[in-house]
Formats: structure tokens, sequence, C-alpha cells
């Protein structure tokens, strides 16, 4: 517990969140919860619920059923709580096109109460963190669009919140821009701060996920640590040696936990329960027997993989579903 | 309380900011507050100088304030824009979300919008007046007396705030901004037809009236605001994306709350229609205290409107009432249906001019039939007639089913203008009305169509009967 009475380990949690508008499910008994330190990102394709999950964490949305808590505050019962314990990036930036960045800011500091000096010195300081100080006084409807989106971010962070909930972060950004963005995001993975990130970018969410929910028609499909769902789809580690000779039917004894996968005539692929013991011991069988090693490295396996196939089990579970 | 109200004023401040960035919106106010109120100068100056060629110098005094009120009016017409504007254009634009994710409560949103869209236009107005009476001063036209220079003010202050309020009552229901551009008729219209109505009164000169529509719309107004912020919920804001008439939902709505969950007619005359009219208690207490200070008024006007034609005739009553009794002879049909749908025309009148003016405007037909009760039975009292034999004689008998009748349908009325003001925070506003629609025709179809038919048979029937018995 923090000395606030926030439990750390679940700074945002959704307990059987569900969502209908009308007959229709958005979101369908959906929990998750994200300690501090940690950011969940959350997978899905358009309409699968991403987005009316964010909304009920900021308590724009009333769920249906199913309770959800951000800092520890509910979100039905203490929404303005909730509200000034998070930061949102929201998938429209919505920005005044006649104000400056630096009134849009101070409206917005206003509005979560800042103090005056205070806030002003960390708008300056987040503008600069961003790139964006050159354009501290140029009217918002001039910005592009990527600068446009950094300024959302910085909306989003300028009150300090514990939980940040980003709703496509770098969707509009160049290269660099996003490089700058992701960074800033790892930054914010503080011992007391959550961040829960909606994305369509699968090489970003590897990257940045401690955890990953794969959302379908509601539901989530797959939660896990990026590997423990890799395991869970592909079973474990393989990896592939490529030999300086032809193996010629070298049928060594594998060691305890190998498993050969596939071979050709100067390469195997194995897979191994336990890389640390069996892995060396391969190796040493291998140069033992005459069969110099010139590469040993793991089979890459990538989210992608893991999201094609789970969506893919889920519209062949739910092919009706909406 | 200061504290609280703060980010009103902060979201309040921002739009004024913007709006005075907007050149669409400054022409035209600049035009409208000082080109606008010199034409009127110009035409008040030519009105008074042709109309005193034929010695009617009373049409340029009253002109003269005519005027001023449409001077103030017409930078007033330009807040409407800005009302529509307020919640579903920051919608359509995107920049609605980030606002309601801010600990912001929805009152002080709803509050800083509608200071926002009322305050610019409201200081154009006065502005406009102010230019005008500057130039009346100048074109040594005689000014309105201060009294009257208050009224108007007033008024405009009053209209402003009515029209912007109810304005964003529909830009935070509707679904996109053409929605509520159309929607708007429901506003220009009426605000049109008082206009009209204000401007009678004005060239008429009585302008102690002028303060009943003053009050009048201070209600409306109150209503207007009241009901915006009942019904401002940030998830309808966000959750409604098509302008689609859903007139199948419309009706399973109404159908779900007509029949609740009666399956047949025996449950839903023992338990629907029962717990509906459980429900009208309190507006049936007030329809009852409305009908009651109708009849005091209506006594009261014998002295200002004393009756000319009425003599005391025992005479002539007995035999007007014999003529009565041989045109609707006993169990005939014809007079019994001519006095219920009377009636029934009555109430649905009062429904139509209800669901306009959240209620308020529904109980006066009745109001005034129960004043014209009030009169007679004050002109009766003068002319040496015992009161209690006009009311034996012509009103209790049918009245007993009558007026309970009366006061539930009017009590339906007003309860659906309460109901429309008071939150409910799972529904929708569009699903309220049509639950009190609902409710409304249940109980005119489960009990005041029925009793209206049974007090009308009686007034044809036994009424007359009983009054000749009396006034023989």
């Amino acid at each position: 517990m923090r000395a606030d009475g926030v439990n750390p380990e679940k700074m945002i949690l959704a307990d059987q969140l569900t969502k209908k508008f009308d007959e229709f499910i958005a979101v369908d008994k959906v929990s998750f919860s994200v300690s501090a330190g940690q950011i969940l990102v959350i997978l899905g394709p358009n309409g699968a619920g991403k987005t009316t999950t964010i909304r009920m964490l900021t308590s724009i949305l009333a769920p249906t059923s199913g309770r959800a808590e951000i800092a520890g505050y509910d979100v039905v019962k203490q929404p303005d709580k909730v509200r000034a314990s998070v930061g949102v990036l929201t998938e429209q930036h919505g920005l005044y096109g006649r104000m400056s960045a630096l009134e849009y800011l101070d409206f917005f500091a206003q509005l979560y109460n800042l103090d005056k000096k205070l806030s002003q010195k960390r708008i300056k300081e987040l503008l600069g963190q961003f790139g964006l100080m050159d354009a501290l006084n140029k009217r918002l409807g001039e910005y592009s669009k990527g600068m446009r989106q950094k300024l959302a971010l910085v909306r989003a962070m300028l009150h300090d919140p514990p939980v940040l909930l980003l709703d496509e972060p770098t969707s509009a950004l160049d290269p660099e821009s996003a490089r700058i963005v992701r960074e800033t995001i790892l930054s914010l993975r503080t011992s007391d701060r959550a961040v829960v990130l909606c994305t369509h970018n699968l090489v970003e969410a590897e990257y940045l996920a401690d955890q990953i929910a794969i959302i379908r028609y509601g539901k989530i499909i797959l939660n896990g640590a990026p590997e423990e769902i890799k395991k869970a789809y592909f079973g474990p580690v393989e990896y592939e040696a490529h030999l300086a000779a032809p193996l010629n039917g070298w049928m060594a004894e594998y060691p305890e936990g190998i498993t050969l996968v596939a071979q050709g005539s100067d390469w195997l692929r194995f897979r191994c329960e336990n890389p640390q013991t069996a892995n060396p011991v391969l190796l040493r069988q291998l140069l033992s027997g005459g069969l110099g090693v010139i590469t040993f490295k793991d089979v890459a396996r990538s989210l992608e993989q893991v999201y094609t196939r789970a969506i893919n089990q889920a519209d062949g579970e739910a092919p009706n579903a909406r | 309380m200061l504290v609280n109200i703060r980010p009103a004023f902060v979201i309040a401040r921002r739009e004024v900011r913007d709006q005075l960035r907007d050149w669409r919106i400054i022409f035209p106010v600049l035009g409208l507050t000082i080109f606008f109120p010199f034409l009127m100068n110009i035409t008040a100056k030519m009105a008074e100088n042709f109309v005193s060629q034929y010695g009617a110098s009373i049409i340029a005094d009253r002109m003269i304030p005519f005027l001023l009120m449409i001077v103030g009016f017409f930078p007033i017409s330009v807040s409407l824009v800005i009302a529509l504007e307020t919640f579903v254009g920051e919608k359509e634009r995107g920049s609605i979300e980030p606002l309601l994710n801010t600990p912001l409560k929805d009152w002080q949103l709803y509050l800083g919008k509608l200071l926002a869209a009322i305050v610019p236009p409201l200081l154009s107005s006065f502005l406009g007046m102010a230019v005008y009476i500057l130039g009346l001063r100048l074109q040594h036209l005689n000014l309105p007396e201060l009294p009257l220079l208050f009224q108007i003010f007033t008024i405009t202050i009053v209209q402003a705030v009515l029209m912007v309020s109810g304005a964003v009552v529909v830009s935070s229901q509707a679904t996109s901004v053409r929605a509520a551009n159309l929607l708007a008729s429901f506003i220009i219209i009426p605000i049109a037809l008082l206009i009209q109505a204000e401007s009678v009164v004005m060239f008429w000169g009585n302008y102690q009236t002028l303060w009943l529509v003053v009050f009048g719309l201070l209600i409306l107004t109150i209503l207007f605001i009241r009901v915006g912020l009942a019904h401002f919920q940030r998830e309808e804001l966000l959750g409604r994306e098509i302008d689609v008439l859903n007139f199948r939902w419309g009706w399973s709505v109404f159908k779900r709350s007509f029949l609740g969950d009666a399956r047949n007619i025996k449950v839903w005359y023992l338990r629907v229609l029962p717990g509906t009219i459980q429900k009208m208690g309190k507006p049936a207490v007030v329809m009852a205290i409305l009908l009651g200070i109708a009849v005091y008024l209506g006594t009261l006007q014998v002295n200002t409107l004393p009756p000319q034609i009425f003599k005391t005739n025992r005479g002539l009553i007995d035999s007007n009432l014999q003529d009565l009794i041989h045109a609707w002879p006993l169990f005939s049909i014809a007079p019994v249906l001519a006095i219920w749908w009377q009636n029934v025309r009555v109430l649905l009148l009062s429904l139509v001019l209800g669901l306009f003016s959240f209620g308020v405007l529904g109980v006066m037909p009745s109001m005034a039939t129960f004043a014209i009760l009030g009169y007679l039975t004050s002109m009766f009292a003068g002319t040496g007639i015992p009161v209690s034999h006009y009311l034996l004689g012509f009103i209790v008998p049918h009245g007993l089913v009558e007026i309970p009748a009366v006061i539930l349908a009017g009590a339906a009325v007003i309860r659906m203008g309460a109901i429309l003001a008071t939150p409910t925070p799972n529904r929708t506003i569009a699903e309220v009305w049509i639950a009190c629609l609902a409710d409304w025709f249940k109980v005119m179809l489960g009990a005041v169509i029925p009793m209206l038919l049974v007090a009308a048979a009686i007034e044809a029937w036994i009424t007359p009967r009983i009054a000749l018995l009396l006034f023989r």
C-alpha cells in the first residue's frame, strides 16, 4: 500500500467490466489490472471495444455492469477524483485552432486547478521535452498533425497524473517524433504511474508493453506479458543452429528438454523447455562432433503472428458476433 | 461556492475569447450594434415626421420603444448560432472529449457554456440599445420613460437567456450541428411569434401586460436551464452518433411504458393504470390549487368586466332550461357526444400547449374554463340568486365526475414538465419524453376519457333537470 492508500499492484483495475448500448454489447466482462510501473497495451481491430473501455475507465461512460478503479477511486462513485487522476490522450486531439499552445495548456491547467507558477513551469518543461518550445505562441490551427499529437500528449501529462490512458499516441507522427513519444512513454513507466495504451502498431506494442491484452468483439481474448502469450500460442522458444559442416546423419542424443523441430543438410531447429541448461550441452555436443557452429539463435516469433492467430481464432469462434 | 463556480468561468472565458477572435461573429455583431441602431434612429425620425403631419404622434411615441426592443433583439439572434454550437460543435470537432475528461462537474461545464453563449450577445445588445438611445437624444426625439426603458432591458435579458438556454439544450442533445440547426426552428418560430405578440402589446401601450410576458418567459427560462442541466449527460454527448429518426425504437419505448408488465386488459386496468394514477398525486394537488386560483381570479373579474346582458330573471332561466331539456331529451346521444368531444378537445389542446412549455401552458385552457366558472358564480351572487343553487343546478351533478377527470388530465401534463426537468441518469431526454406521453395516454384512455363520457351523459340528461327543479 502507498501512503495515499492506493494499492500499487492495482493502479488500474477492471473487473468484469461490461458496456451495452441498447442490445449491442460493446465491452463484455473485461477484467485486467495494471500495477504502478507497468504499461498495458490493448490491441484489437477497429470497433473491438478499446475506446469504450478507455471511456469507462475515465468515467465518461458508465459501465452497464462490473466495476473499475483508477488509483483506488471507483469510476462510478468517484468520477471527479478518477478524472483528476488520469491523463487521457483521446483518439481525436480536439485542439482549439484559435488558441496558442500556451493559452491552451494554461486553460487545461486551470481546469485541473493547478498552481499558476507551477503549471507554467511544467508547461515549458513538457513543451521542451517534445520539441514544441519554438511553437509556444503559434496558433494551434497552424500546427502540423504531429505537433498536434504531441501537444495533446502534453495536455494529458500536464497534471502529472498517476494513470495515463493513451489512445494511439504515435498514429500521426513521423518516425523521429514517434520515437520521441515512445521514449517518453517508457520514461513515464515510473514506480508510481501506470499506463494503458491502445495501438494498432504491433512493433510499438511489443517494444513498450509489460502486458498485452488483445480485445475482440468486446472480450479480452488474450492477456499477459508478451513472452507469456507467445509461449501460450507457439509453445516454448525455438532455436536454430547453422553449422560450418553438413550434418551427414549426425544423430547425437539430444539433451533432455530439447525436441527437434526441423533440420536441413547443415542446420537444425529445435524447441527447448529450459535453454539455460540444455542449450550449452547441445552446443558442446555439436562442437565435439566436429560441427562448427556459425550461428546459434532463437527463432523470431512476432507479436503480429500471435495477434493474427488470436483474431482469426476469435473470428472463427464467433463468425456472426457482429 | 465561488471555488465551485470558478471552472465555469474558466470555460466561459475561453469560449468568449474564442468568439472574439472569429470574424464571422465579430462583423455581424458590430454591424448590429453600431450600424443598425442608427438605421432605426433614422426610421424613428422619419416615422415621427410622417405621422406628425396627420396628428398621429401616438404612433411615433409607441414606435420609439418598440424599435428599442428590436435593436436589442437583433444582436441576441447571433447568440443562437453560438449557443447551437456549444456542445455539438465541439463534439464534431473532437474537442469535447478532452474537456469531459477533466474533473469538471457536469453543471460547471454546462453553466460555463451557457454563460459564454449569453454574455457577449447580451453586451452587444446593450451596446446597440445605448447607441440607439444616444441617437434619439441627438435627434431630439422623446426618450421612453425610465420604467419602460427598464422593462425593455429586462425583456431583452430574459429573451436572450431563454433563447440561449433553449439552444444549449438543443446543442447538448443533438447529434450533429446540422441536426441542431434544424431543431433551432423550434426556438426561432416561437420567439418570432413572441416578438410579434410583444409588438402588439407595445403598440397597444399596455405595458403592464409586458410584465406578465416577462414573468412567463422567466419561468420558461428557468425550466429550460433546469431541463438542460437535468439531461446533460457526458455519456449521451459522446454516445449518440447517428441522426436517424428511429420510429421503431420510439414505438417500442412507448409500448413498453404504456403496457407496463400487463399481458391483458384486466391486468392493465387493475395494476398498471392505478400505478400511473398514483404517480399523479402531487401534480394533481398542484392542478387542483391552480384551478382554485383560477376560480378566485374569475370571481374578481366581475368588478372589472361587469355583466351587461344578464339580469335576474327566473322566468327567463326557467324557459331557457325548458328549451334545453326539449333539445336534449333523456338518453339522446348527440348532446352527450358533443359535450364529451368539447371537453376532450380542451384537454388535447392542453397536451399540445404543455408539450412545448414544460406543462406550464398546458394548464391554461382548464384554468380559463374555471375562471369563467368563478366569474359566473360571482355574477349569480351579484344578481341575488343563491350561489348554492347555481352550483347545485349547473355544476355539481356532472362536475363530481368531470372535475376530477380534468384534474387528472392536467396533472399528467404538469408531471410531463416536472419529469423533463428532473435528472434521469439512465434515460435519454427522448425516452423520458416518450414515457411521459405514454403516461398521459394511459391516464386519458384508462380514466379521463371514460370519466368525461359519464360526465357528459350526466350534463346532458340530469344536470338541466336538477337546475329546472331549483330555478322553477
